[in-house]
């Protein structure tokens, strides 16, 4: 019942309909990639380069003659996958760090959040520099280094809400019942935690996008011949002169991707915490 | 204030050294040989031993941290294996074109955010609110990097106001200027400013909002203060304190954003030093960039907790 008046009052959400619409196309441009592109996306085809959007080629092609609509489709894939791993890697360790600044307290939780602190001191752009200095570029670099800055993001959330949550009653009735640290924070921190994580995890998926697309658009990130979006602007600009358009197109799809994960973290925010959407 | 003040500032010196405990294990322990990541595979041993010997690699690991944190206090660093030259001499070459834009971005995205967050605070849930509201959203949306090259294709490509790209320099003597200097930072910063702004304009709006529902701006207005009065002589004031600390934090963002703006723009800045140093495999400048770097993320972070505990009195005693 709680259930489906949740589903009712997202439905009535404008920007959460609006988020989770531009979403699901990104999913579903992944999804369909994987089974079908208009021509295979790294297929060089110089008698037809910077050709402009037609029939044949819907957004036109690249200076290497490769399909734009097809390297759009296949792109998402890439962004999809950082922000799954990426913030994957955050929500695991900053969530189980964070319980575990919550549940023992003393110098453990001081360690653990002060080392959180530390770690803001290294934007994923600061990380990933330091790795592909060492490690060269690559798409797992680039996911290391987003996971690795989401992680004291994470943990703090866990750890600010899961405090709140040991001191309520249900928590102290279940040690006195004789529940372990492990047990409670199973049964009854994460659960009650969940909300703002969900939040956080949508808001940094957008993150990751972002990042991504800037690490790739530095030649830092994810290496051809795979696409993404964020290396085919920085291939378009070196077209800018003789074809404009080519620096439109991933720019317009990183940005509706963002725009959507930002919409849904702002729609969950307004549902997940009505009092919240009262004081807009 | 003191004990706060105490606290505040033994933190942000112990985030200093965890840091650069970090960027020296990571870019000198880790690989293993750092002579060998800089000379690559096909290195012979013989020549990975004689750039172990020439940067000093062949010594303990706390010697070297230590000659290289103490050589960065008083100013005196290694030399680039590029260039040949102290980094601190091409970083402080480079700060004069990324600081500039850096601030140049952030007085933007502070006249930007506040103007437009006290418009839409001030027409709450009207059109203009929902606009702004709306346009902010698409802001953050945007990469600063996309928008870049948008802003060259406009201005520089179709309109032919500004060149697409290069820094001309501060001194007239080197053909440049303040002028054009300025001019050739203009659309790079509004690159940067864009996301930040939209960001900075939400919080202004709430901020706004939140303290024109406080009994204080009712009793303003009783006493007779118009509605732009009360919102320019209490509601502003008391607004700022969360206005200051997100700016802060994205004066942080933004020193790390033209990293790839100035990219984007081909400026002489830091973030080209870095981006350079990466593909010649220069450790040494991406060393002392990247600590740079998260030095002034950490100073900043101190700057906004110091400048939050004079403008909220009750911090300083917490």
């Amino acid at each position: 019942m709680k259930q489906a008046g949740f589903i009712e009052r997202a439905r009535r959400h404008r920007s959460f309909v609006c988020g989770a619409a531009l979403t699901l196309l990104l999913a579903a441009a992944a999804l369909l990639s994987l089974v079908w592109a208009p021509y295979p996306p790294a297929e060089i085809d110089i008698p037809n380069k910077l050709q402009a959007p037609s029939s044949t080629h819907w957004l036109g092609t690249d200076s290497l003659g490769r399909d734009i609509a097809s390297q759009l489709l296949v792109g998402a894939q890439n962004s999809i996958v950082v922000g799954v791993i990426a913030v994957g890697i955050g929500l695991l360790a900053g969530v189980a760090l964070g319980c575990l600044a919550a549940a023992r307290r003393g110098w453990l939780d001081e360690l653990i959040m002060r080392s959180a602190d530390f770690t803001f001191a290294f934007p994923a752009l600061l990380s990933a520099i330091m790795l592909t200095a060492i490690y060269g570029p690559g798409l797992v670099m680039s996911i290391v280094a987003i996971g690795i800055f989401n992680i004291p993001v994470f943990a703090r959330i866990a750890r600010g809400s899961a405090a709140v949550v040991w001191a309520r009653d249900f928590v102290t009735a279940a040690r006195a019942a004789g529940k372990g640290p492990l047990a409670i924070t199973l049964d009854h921190v994460l659960p009650n935690i969940a909300s703002p994580l969900i939040v956080q995890a949508t808001i940094s998926f957008a993150t990751a996008i972002l990042a991504e697309a800037a690490l790739s658009y530095l030649g830092l990130g994810t290496q051809p011949p795979q696409p993404s979006w964020g290396r085919m602007l920085s291939e378009a600009q070196s077209q800018m002169f003789n074809a404009p358009l080519l620096a439109v197109w991933p720019g317009l799809a990183i940005m509706l991707s963002v725009l959507g994960l930002n919409l849904i973290g702002d729609g969950l925010r307004d549902l997940m915490d009505p009092r919240l959407s009262r004081q807009r | 204030m003191g004990p706060f003040l105490l606290k505040r500032l033994l933190t942000f010196v112990a985030t200093l050294a965890v840091a650069s405990a970090v960027v020296f294990a990571v870019l000198e322990l880790l690989p293993g040989s750092a002579a060998q990541v800089i000379l690559g595979e096909t290195a012979t041993p013989e020549s990975v031993a004689a750039l172990e010997t020439k940067l000093g690699l062949d010594q303990p690991p706390l010697a070297r941290y230590g000659r290289w944190v103490g050589g960065l206090l008083q100013g005196q660093t290694a030399n680039s294996i590029t260039y040949d030259t102290p980094t601190a001499e091409l970083i402080a070459e480079r700060l004069q074109v990324t600081l500039p834009l850096a601030l140049l971005a952030m007085g933007l995205t502070v006249v930007l955010a506040l103007a437009l967050g006290l418009y839409a605070a001030s027409r709450h849930n009207r059109l203009g609110d929902v606009g702004v509201m709306a346009a902010s959203q698409l802001g953050i949306a945007v990469p600063n990097f996309w928008f870049a090259i948008l802003l060259i294709l406009v201005f520089a490509v179709k309109l032919h106001w500004v060149n697409a790209s290069g820094f001309p320099g501060w001194r007239e003597e080197d053909g440049g200027g303040l002028w054009p200097g300025v001019a050739a930072l203009l659309l790079p910063a509004i690159a940067l400013a864009l996301v930040q702004a939209a960001i900075l304009a939400r919080v202004t709006r709430s901020a706004v909002l939140d303290v024109m529902r406080e009994d204080f701006v009712r009793t303003a207005r009783a006493k007779g203060l118009s509605r732009r009065q009360a919102l320019l002589r209490h509601v502003l004031r008391n607004a700022l304190i969360p206005v200051l600390t997100v700016a802060g934090l994205q004066f942080a963002n933004l020193i790390t954003g033209t990293i790839v703006v100035e990219n984007v723009f081909v400026l002489p800045g830091i973030g080209r030093l870095v981006f350079q140093a990466i593909s010649n495999r220069d450790l040494i400048v991406v060393r002392d960039v990247v600590m740079l770097l998260a030095a002034i993320v950490v100073v900043v972070n101190l700057v906004v907790d110091l400048l939050y505990a004079v403008v909220d009195p009750r911090l300083r005693r917490g």
